[in-house]
């Protein structure tokens, strides 16, 4: 093992993959010399030449077509989108093309692509450049949204995404970037779809990816001192979502609170409380509890910012009243 | 390579196919045989065909929501595409896709589009692949004249043209878009003229002579071919059909208008031409004709015939394996 950060792992594995497979191409914004927006793509460049570490102008939605065809054609583009908020710029192509190209063929076409995203809140960077739109992805059947929060599966998912003959959401928290984990030395991957136990646990679940993963460990370890053993489901993957381990873990404990950063309203939260209700209801000891990003953009001043998304304080507060139930 | 006249007699072939298709599918169409809808290119079949005979194996090319012609023009089997109308198992696309998603890609069409502009991604990035993989092939994207006032084209005509991408962006001017004339939609004449913004080499051609459009076009890709870069066609031609098949009012355009173009049918003045050079008689066009009737017959007794996609396969082909 060795300890690196989110980024670095994300870089590894971009290396790697390309050293390993020479259809792996790189494009997006300023990611050759400049390094990428947040320095994922560092010196890549230099490792592999600009015919594949490949800056392009400010042409989102050509950037995501012209890679949906390159896979069409047999390459593995992995394009970086210079912050989330732009894939409003690419939705057509990825939406409209990359997603149905399988489902329209009948399999005989496929698009093995990875869309970065660096996503969400928590810089500065106010309404236009912060939010988290992964809930949007996961409405395309023919997507695949992975959501990885920490460096070990940054790395893991990654190689897996590349790997994959399907176009992959790939989204990255921005306040992970300088996150520090242990990643093995060797060849691995994490496999898409499958949700993580990260912390086990007796009175409830908590259901999060991304970074609030992080804030809940931290609620988590507050919480025991209480006398309350959380679970926490890291789910790793969006889209497919693993049905099995959320409802495994729920009627083990009984409780569920979901939380991420992204707004309530039409959140990925909603869709696993649906499915808690469908699947485990019985062994429900209390309505199920969303803590979610409020149904606000992100505002610039930095107390305002903290409020729109649940923070360790938050997620404390929340799992206490709903042991209280 | 220049126009031989086996190459004629196929050109002309496989226009006489598209039509009497065409015609055909719009019968259907009325006869409440088919479901969905349909965008026909009756008028189009030298701008299209001529343009796909041009290519050589491993070239590529994307299509639009009008897509047909284009598909026996790239050498798609009529029985396929007949049987994708009807929906069944035995399509082209196995009756998930229908009329406006079309592919072969063994043939070299890369994929119809339902949205306007949408081949524009996918064909700058299969000349991507090319480029890359020294594939010494060339893209052939087609597009209507309403596409190019969509962003998409803009950016892809100058990422193409800042990476010498090997991409020939076919513009079908048929003068509407839907119910839109360009005199309306945009303020210029010429599409062509688009292409000088992005530093791309462009011609515009007669859409409706099969010979010219062959001819030029091949000129075109041979440029593209040696790695000069993409280049625009503007090929002039007109919609006989309606947009789609909801469209039987057609209170846009006056008959007169569509008499003018009707004269100037791309499939009579080929047959004027090989008649005129020699290339064919009357005999051997009747019984060109009399063939692909009786090809068309069996190509729609083949869809008849075949059984429907299964219910069980629905979420089958969501993902790629």
């Amino acid at each position: 093992m060795k300890e690196i950060t989110y980024k670095e792992a994300l870089r590894e594995a971009l290396s790697e993959e390309m050293t390993r497979d020479e259809n792996v191409i790189l494009m997006g914004e300023d990611i050759g010399l400049y390094g990428g927006n947040f320095q994922v793509t560092q010196d890549l460049v230099l490792q592999f030449g600009e015919e594949r570490v490949m800056d392009t102008p400010l042409s989102e939605a050509v950037i995501a077509g012209c890679a949906t065809g390159a896979a069409m054609s047999g390459l593995r583009p992995v394009v970086e989108v210079m912050f989330s908020d732009f894939v409003t710029l690419m939705m057509d192509n990825l939406v409209n093309q990359a997603a149905k190209q399988s489902f329209m063929s009948a399999g005989k076409v496929s698009v093995p692509l990875v869309v970065r995203l660096p996503v969400g809140c928590g810089t500065g960077a106010a309404a236009q450049h912060s939010q988290s739109l992964e809930a949007w992805m996961c409405h395309v059947p023919g997507l695949k949204v992975v959501f990885p929060s920490n460096p070990y599966e940054a790395k893991g998912l990654m190689k897996a995404a590349i790997r994959d003959n399907n176009p992959i959401i790939f989204c990255e928290h921005k306040m992970l970037y300088n996150a520090v984990g242990n990643v093995p030395e060797d060849d691995y991957v994490i496999q898409i779809g499958q949700a993580n136990v990260m912390k086990k646990g007796a009175h409830l679940s908590i259901i999060t990816y991304g970074y609030s993963v992080q804030k809940c460990l931290q609620a988590a370890m507050q919480l025991k001192t209480r006398g309350i053993d959380a679970e926490i489901i890291d789910l790793r993957t969006l889209l497919p979502l693993d049905e099995k381990t959320i409802i495994d873990s729920v009627k083990k404990t009984g409780r569920a609170l979901i939380v991420h950063d992204a707004v309530r309203t039409g959140g990925v939260g909603g869709e696993i409380a649906a499915l808690i209700a469908e699947k485990a209801f019985p062994y429900l000891k209390a309505p199920v509890v969303r803590l979610a990003g409020k149904d606000v953009p992100i505002p610039f001043n930095k107390k305002l910012e903290q409020a729109a998304v649940p923070q360790v304080a938050d997620i404390k507060k929340a799992a206490e009243r709903l042991m209280r139930k | 390579m220049s126009l031989t006249n086996e190459k004629t007699i196929n050109m002309y072939t496989k226009m006489v196919t598209a039509r009497l298709m065409e015609e055909m599918i719009g019968e259907l169409f009325a006869e409440g045989m088919l479901h969905g809808t349909t965008h026909l290119g009756i008028g189009q079949e030298a701008s299209a065909i001529a343009a796909c005979m041009t290519l050589q194996e491993g070239d590529k090319i994307t299509l639009t929501h009008r897509n047909h012609v284009g598909c026996i023009g790239i050498g798609m089997e009529l029985k396929y595409i007949m049987a994708e109308m009807f929906g069944k198992e035995t399509g082209a696309c196995s009756g998930f896709g229908g009329s406006m998603h079309l592919v072969d890609v063994e043939k070299g069409n890369l994929g119809a589009n339902g949205i306007v502009g949408g081949g524009l991604g996918i064909a700058t990035g299969a000349a991507l692949k090319m480029k890359y993989k020294k594939d010494n092939n060339v893209v052939l994207c087609f597009l209507g004249d309403g596409a190019t006032n969509e962003g998409l084209f803009h950016e892809a005509m100058n990422l193409a043209s800042i990476w010498k991408l090997p991409v020939v962006f076919y513009v079908e001017n048929n003068g509407y878009a839907v119910s839109m004339p360009t005199e309306r939609s945009m303020n210029i004449r010429d599409i062509e003229k688009r292409a000088e913004g992005y530093g791309m080499r462009s011609i515009i051609l007669d859409g409706n002579n099969a010979i010219d459009v062959y001819n030029m076009t091949f000129s075109a890709v041979q440029y593209v071919r040696e790695g000069n870069g993409p280049m625009l066609i503007e090929s002039k031609t007109y919609r006989i059909s309606g947009h789609s098949r909801n469209d039987t009012e057609q209170r846009y355009r006056d008959s007169q208008e569509v008499e003018q173009w009707s004269a100037k049918c791309p499939i009579k003045r080929l047959e004027e031409y090989m008649l005129k050079n020699n290339i064919a008689d009357e005999e051997m066009l009747k019984d060109i004709n009399a063939q692909v009737t009786q090809e068309l017959k069996e190509a729609i007794l083949f869809s008849q015939n075949s059984i429907e996609p299964d219910v069980e396969d629905l979420q089958r082909y969501v993902y790629a394996k």
